[in-house]
């Protein structure tokens, strides 16, 4: 520990927040119920600071999910104060004195404390086919495929995603109907389909009710997306596709 | 093996936060906007039914001046929402020059416009 955190421990010694943490430990609660602790109140502490402080000096039962701390990983998802939000890119001194309430995602099953179940998820990712298709070539492939800046431009911004999953959280459509299709894996399907280099067709999935059809542009998947992907316009862009396709005689099935 | 826990639904979603309660809201909208396709398509009927004068007399009565200013209110509201997320549905790309939001927006507002100024010329002009 340097000088300058340890001067700093000392005067948050003086000062704490309120956290207030969802616990649910199968077997003991019968669903969720929220304990209380008080963490230093640090300049530079993010809510999974606080979150760690908690499991390594008040409670080391205390489970959530991390890995980065960076928002990159996407894994420290969860609910802060009602808002879905990256817990480690959310600061404490931005609710003030607290207290500052933390729950698992909203819209999933609740594995323990604030840890969800992201299976559901996992298997519409896949159902989309998030990876480059390519036909009638053989392995291993030996071909460069250049882009040019605008081909790259065409999907860049679908590719920032992290599957952080606050834009399911943030979904009404999703959190009623948990057979949404939903944000990010329309996103991601949007961000091959858009792609030079990809020749898949993903249609059949995206055209259906419980995938873009299902969206009612509530909006709310943009505006807590930490990366900017802005799920909703890849949505709205897909419906455009799908309509087309589907009217027009030329359009390919 | 663990069970999952699964929250039960909650029924008031859209009163939780602002953003879902005016997104209900402008939703609601629509049904103003039906009544006031209900509303032209009787008016075309008069016309065509020569029934026009029955249908100005009931057009007068202040409830149902009540119901239309409240109707073209919750219509305009509807509209210029949809136009303004219009950009959203629309990427147009001239020779790798994206078109700015802005004027997709504004290219939608100005034909409403022109249409709106069109059929107010053709149903206000002295004949």
């Amino acid at each position: 520990m340097t000088d300058t955190t340890r001067e700093l421990r000392r005067e948050a010694g003086t000062r704490t927040i309120r956290m207030e943490i969802a616990r649910y430990r199968p077997g003991r609660d019968a669903e969720p119920v929220f304990e209380g602790y008080d963490v230093p109140l640090m300049a530079d502490w993010a809510v999974l600071d606080g979150l760690t402080y908690v499991k390594d000096r008040l409670d080391g039962s205390l489970s959530f999910r991390w890995s980065c701390r960076m928002g990159v990983c996407g894994s420290c998802g969860m609910t802060v104060n009602g808002e879905p939000r990256l817990t480690c890119g959310t600061f404490l001194t931005e609710y003030g004195g607290g207290p500052v309430r933390i729950e698992p995602l909203k819209g999933f099953p609740i594995i323990r404390d604030l840890i969800v179940d992201i299976e559901g998820f996992l298997a519409k990712l896949s159902s989309v086919r998030p990876w480059l298709v390519r036909e009638g070539e053989e392995l291993p492939l030996g071909t460069e495929y250049a882009q040019t800046p605008a081909q790259l431009e065409a999907y860049k911004q679908y590719s920032e995603c992290i599957n952080c999953l606050l834009c399911y959280s943030a979904c009404p459509v999703y959190v009623l109907d948990p057979d949404f299709l939903g944000p990010a894996a329309i996103a991601l399907a949007q961000r091959y389909n858009l792609d030079s280099r990809d020749m898949g067709d993903r249609f059949d999935v995206l055209n259906a009710e419980e995938a873009v059809w299902g969206c009612t542009f509530v909006g709310e998947c943009t505006r807590v997306c930490p990366k900017h992907v802005d799920p909703a316009e890849a949505i709205q862009r897909y419906k455009v596709t799908a309509a087309m396709r589907s009217v027009l005689p030329w359009g390919r099935r | 093996m663990t069970v999952a826990y699964r929250p039960r639904r909650d029924r008031l979603w859209f009163a939780r936060t602002r953003s879902y309660t005016l997104f209900v809201l402008r939703e609601l909208t629509s049904v103003f906007v039906a009544w006031a396709v209900a509303f032209t398509l009787m008016l075309l009927a008069a016309v065509l039914g020569g029934t026009l004068p029955q249908f100005a007399a009931l057009a007068a009565r202040p409830w149902m001046i009540a119901l239309n200013v409240v109707a073209l209110a919750a219509t305009v509201f509807h509209a210029v929402t949809f136009l303004n997320l219009a950009p959203k549905a629309t990427v147009v790309r001239l020779d790798g020059w994206r078109v700015p939001a802005w004027m997709i927006q504004g290219g939608n507002h100005t034909a409403w416009a022109l249409v709106s100024l069109l059929v107010a010329y053709l149903v206000l002009r002295t004949p």
